[in-house]
């Protein structure tokens, strides 16, 4: 190997990068709406991973749970007298607080799973539709177009359909959903710099085309993937929640805050409101938090982009 | 409100006195027209001539009161027609334009609506200005279309914009321009944008109308040949300023400025034929970084340690105002 | 598409058992399977569908009540188009004045405010929205019903609800629920549009001729932004008609959507096949219309017809 293709291999040198860090943060800090929605972020994310240590009841346990607690409204205390239930028990006695919690664990599992996979699969078949362009490119993109022309939520019900319940399963439907998004914006972005001459300098070293395609292409590509990452997490916790508020979601065992939320529509008319209330407001501020965080990355990343 | 103002120059359609129109922006105050004095007489051609950059557009901006913020226009004295422009309210200054004082831009291809028809765009200028009728309107339009010369000008009418050629667009923009018979037309660079021989053209029409229609005129313009033949004076502008003003054949016969000098002296003429073209050295001075005093200092043969200061506008000849310490004929 | 959802719908879960009751014996299940046809081979089971969908426009009897589905689907559809209209109307409505607004003025604190808000707008779950609608206005404030659609008049062939006071008050609130996304959206578009639209020449050449402003925004800027609002509103339209699924299980609103989900937990298949193909025709004949709206719009497509 000379020494041009050890230079050609060589990931760029660390020190560039860390300069290229801190213009992004300093970008990153003008918008203090974004930043509140960063913080907002971190702490949600902090509560739902230190959740069973930090809830004052453990929802699942049904041993522990007292019948004669159930629907109380916010501020009371329980029976036992052992803890205040701050928000409220809903039909089961649960207490609000720590139900929210771990509901908040799943959705944000089911959602970050979900978008993860989507990317990879999407950016794979992306780039390789890209790189290779032609016949592949034209029979790939075809599939995704169709699978964009319809709208999620109907893919996701027929998927969930035929697929039953489960927090697996609804990790598939969104997946299903959400990949043709990356495979488009990987296309997209890669067509771009596969013109440009790193590219053909590459090509004519004879490197590999998977070398090419992974170490050369794709960080270039990662800067509008990761926006459309920030705001699909936000799609996929949104959608999620919506199917199971419809009830073809996770299942009754493993409730995400979606289903807190159909749980808690029954009791709505009956003056109960804060069954479905708080996890809502849960389920906003995540939404919300992700999607300021992800408008104003499109901006720092995308300038062109307006919408 | 109208105050019609003893006017000191006697007879002038426009005065313009001190005209500065700054620019404040993020990166500093960007001092785009810094003190131009203007006049015309009714019926008058003026061609004001300068480089890209110095300014000539934002004056003609400036007079319709046309420029976007962060500009802010101000002037010592704005005097139109006997009325003061700056105590004028929008809705009164609104009237003024397309009616009394009308513009003609540079780009064909961009100004005319490409959603609307072209009498849609010409009906609508008439009945801003006056309550007449469509068809009057109509009528009127068509009118003027066969004035610029515009063949089978009732098929021009019902098409779009996008149908016609640069030459019919730029004559349609300046048929839209005389239809409310405007004392002053302010044309910006209206022929740049087209091929040579249609330039020919359209000169000799606008001329022929202003006289016909008895309709003064600023020529805005870079291309000092195309101008000396049209115009009855010139004012020539460079950063800002001008630096020159007097009348055609007194600049084309003894220039004294050493700007108008070499803008002179870069036209390729018979003589000149073989010959290495003249430059004149150097680049113009970025907007936010003007040199103090006189801003040709810094490429001007005849610079002396006095340009420092700021040269003052002065009559060096009857009619012949030049801004210079060392103003002169001689190369 | 049709054999890949057929093959799916019908491969998963035994309708048998949902239709009959527990105590059936297993004679009289096989009678059940036998009157459904269920007992035939797959493929034989498709072909007869095929047969009858595409010749005779039969889409087969819902398992569950026996009626065509096709029968079932358009019975609701005036539900449905009720509300998907509307939505949009009003999205349209409020969205392309603020979005002008927004585009004409972008530093003042109201165009900022409005571009907050459409964040919010679009990131908000569809349901949660409704839930908190209801809250406020049907459980807090006993202004308007929770649910359920208003009084129908006849409109031609159809019946619609939106001819009466009480139609209204029962229409607002679902409306509401839609437009509001949908709006963000077209706030976001028609203020990008707006943007771009303004620095133009031939505004500023318009301004030159002394039009009025209201003229040179409400003629001259507007027909020229109309065209990608309109495009993506006419898109948008298919969704919300797929969306009013979420909509319509909130708000209990007799529509084609909520039949969707019951028939998917009751597994009655031949209405969600029936629903998915009428989908795919409702979505391809709007992207036609969009097509050829945009040519209407846009005099710069139609190159050589009459010049």
């Amino acid at each position: 190997m000379t020494a041009m293709d050890a230079a050609l291999e060589s990931p760029a040198a660390p020190a560039q990068r860390e300069s290229m860090l801190r213009l992004f943060a300093e970008q990153f800090l003008t918008s203090r709406l974004a930043v509140l929605g960063l913080a907002l972020l971190v702490l949600f994310l902090c509560l739902a991973i230190f959740a069973p240590w930090i809830v004052p009841q453990n929802p699942f346990d049904i041993g522990k749970l007292n019948i004669m607690d159930s629907k109380l409204p916010p501020g009371s205390a329980s029976s036992s007298g052992a803890m205040t239930h701050w928000l409220g028990t809903d039909g089961q006695a649960r207490d609000v607080f720590s139900a929210i919690l771990y509901g908040l664990r799943i959705s944000l599992v089911v959602g970050l799973v979900s978008v993860s996979a989507a990317f990879a699969i999407g950016a794979t078949v992306g780039l390789i539709s890209a790189y290779f362009g032609g016949r592949i490119d034209a029979l790939l993109m075809r599939i995704v177009d169709i699978q964009l022309s319809f709208p999620a939520i109907l893919v996701a019900l027929v998927l969930l359909a035929v697929l039953g319940k489960g927090v697996d399963k609804v990790i598939y439907a969104l997946v299903a959903v959400q990949w043709a998004y990356f495979a488009r914006a990987a296309r997209g972005a890669a067509i771009v710099e596969r013109n440009k001459e790193y590219v053909q300098a590459a090509r004519c070293m004879s490197l590999s085309w998977q070398r090419i395609l992974w170490r050369h292409i794709f960080p270039n590509c990662i800067p509008p993937l990761m926006v459309i990452a920030t705001i699909d997490l936000a799609h996929a916790i949104a959608l999620e929640a919506t199917l199971s508020f419809l009830g073809v979601g996770v299942p009754v065992t493993e409730p995400s805050l979606g289903m807190l939320i159909s749980n808690g529509f029954e009791f709505m008319m009956s003056g109960a409101y804060w069954i479905a209330f708080y996890p809502g407001i849960a389920l906003a501020l995540v939404v919300v938090a992700i999607n300021l965080v992800g408008d104003h990355l499109r901006d720092i990343l995308n300038p062109r982009n307006e919408i | 409100m109208q105050t019609r103002a003893p006017s000191s120059s006697d007879n002038c359609l426009l005065d313009v006195q001190g005209l500065r129109t700054w620019f404040h922006t993020r990166a500093g105050v960007i001092k785009a027209v810094d003190g131009v004095s203007l006049q015309v007489k009714p019926g008058e051609i003026l061609g004001l001539v300068g480089e890209s950059g110095s300014g000539k557009t934002v004056t003609g901006f400036s007079l319709m009161n046309l420029v976007d913020k962060p500009g802010r226009i101000r002037a010592d004295r704005l005097f139109f027609d006997g009325r003061d422009l700056q105590a004028l309210s929008a809705k009164e200054y609104r009237a003024l334009r397309g009616n009394e004082m009308a513009m003609i831009f540079q780009d064909p291809m961009m100004t005319l609506n490409p959603t609307l028809r072209v009498d849609t765009q010409m009906i609508e200028t008439v009945r801003a200005h006056e309550p007449v009728s469509r068809r009057a309107a109509r009528a009127r339009s068509i009118d003027m279309l066969v004035k610029v010369g515009i063949p089978a000008p009732e098929e021009r009418m019902g098409v779009y914009p996008h149908h016609l050629s640069g030459g019919m667009r730029q004559r349609i923009a300046i048929a839209m321009a005389l239809l409310n018979s405007p004392k002053l037309i302010i044309a910006d660079e209206p022929t740049t944008a087209l091929d040579v021989t249609i330039q020919g053209q359209i000169l000799y029409e606008v001329q022929k109308l202003c006289r016909e229609m008895g309709t003064a005129l600023i020529w805005i313009t870079h291309d000092l040949a195309i101008v000396s033949g049209l115009a009855d004076r010139l004012a020539v502008m460079y950063a800002g300023r001008i630096v020159e003003s007097a009348p055609t054949a007194d600049i084309v016969r003894g220039a004294r400025h050493a700007y108008t000098h070499g803008l002179m002296a870069s036209i390729p003429t018979f003589d000149t034929r073989g010959r290495n073209l003249f430059q004149i050295p150097g680049s113009t001075p970025s907007p936010l970084n003007m040199p103090a005093g006189c801003p040709f200092r810094t490429r001007c043969y005849r610079a002396s340690p006095q340009c420092v200061e700021a040269p003052v506008f002065e009559e060096a000849a009857p009619e012949h105002g030049v801004s210079c310490w060392h103003p002169g004929v001689e190369a | 598409m049709t054999a890949l959802v057929f093959a799916a719908l019908y491969l998963v879960g035994d309708p048998v058992s949902m239709l009959a009751s527990p105590e059936a014996t297993e004679a009289e299940r096989e009678l059940i399977r036998q009157s459904l046809g269920l007992n035939l081979p797959l493929w034989r089971q498709y072909l007869i569908f095929l047969n009858k969908a595409l010749v005779h426009l039969d889409f087969g009897n819902s398992f569950l009540t026996g009626e065509p589905a096709i029968r079932l689907i358009l019975e609701r559809m005036p539900a449905t188009l009720e509300l998907a209209t509307v939505a949009m109307l009003m999205a349209v409505l409020i969205g392309v004045p603020l979005g002008i607004y927004a585009g004409l003025k972008p530093e003042d604190f109201g165009a900022r405010s409005v571009m907050t808000g459409s964040v919010l707008g679009f990131s908000l779950p569809n349901f949660w929205v409704g839930l908190m609608l209801i809250m406020v206005f049907a459980v807090f404030l006993h202004w308007l019903p929770a649910g359920g659609r208003g009084p129908l008049q006849p409109f031609g062939p159809i019946q619609l609800s939106v001819f009466s006071w009480d139609g209204w008050r029962s229409l607002i609130l679902p409306v509401s629920t839609i437009a509001v996304a949908k709006c963000a959206l077209i706030i976001r578009v028609t203020r990008a549009a707006t943007r771009e639209c303004l620095p133009l020449d031939y505004i500023k050449f318009a301004r030159a001729r002394g039009l009025s402003e209201a003229r040179v925004l409400g003629v001259h800027l507007l027909k020229n932004i109309m065209i990608p609002i309109v495009t993506i509103a006419g898109l948008e339209y298919g969704q919300v008609f797929a969306f009013a699924v979420v909509t319509e299980t909130v708000f209990s609103w007799p529509g084609m959507g909520k039949l969707l989900i019951d028939s998917i937990i009751t597994l009655d298949r031949p209405v969600v096949v029936a629903y998915l193909m009428l989908t795919v025709v409702f979505l391809s004949l709007l992207n036609l219309v969009v097509d050829v709206i945009y040519t209407v719009l846009d005099p710069r497509v139609q190159t050589k017809a009459g010049a």
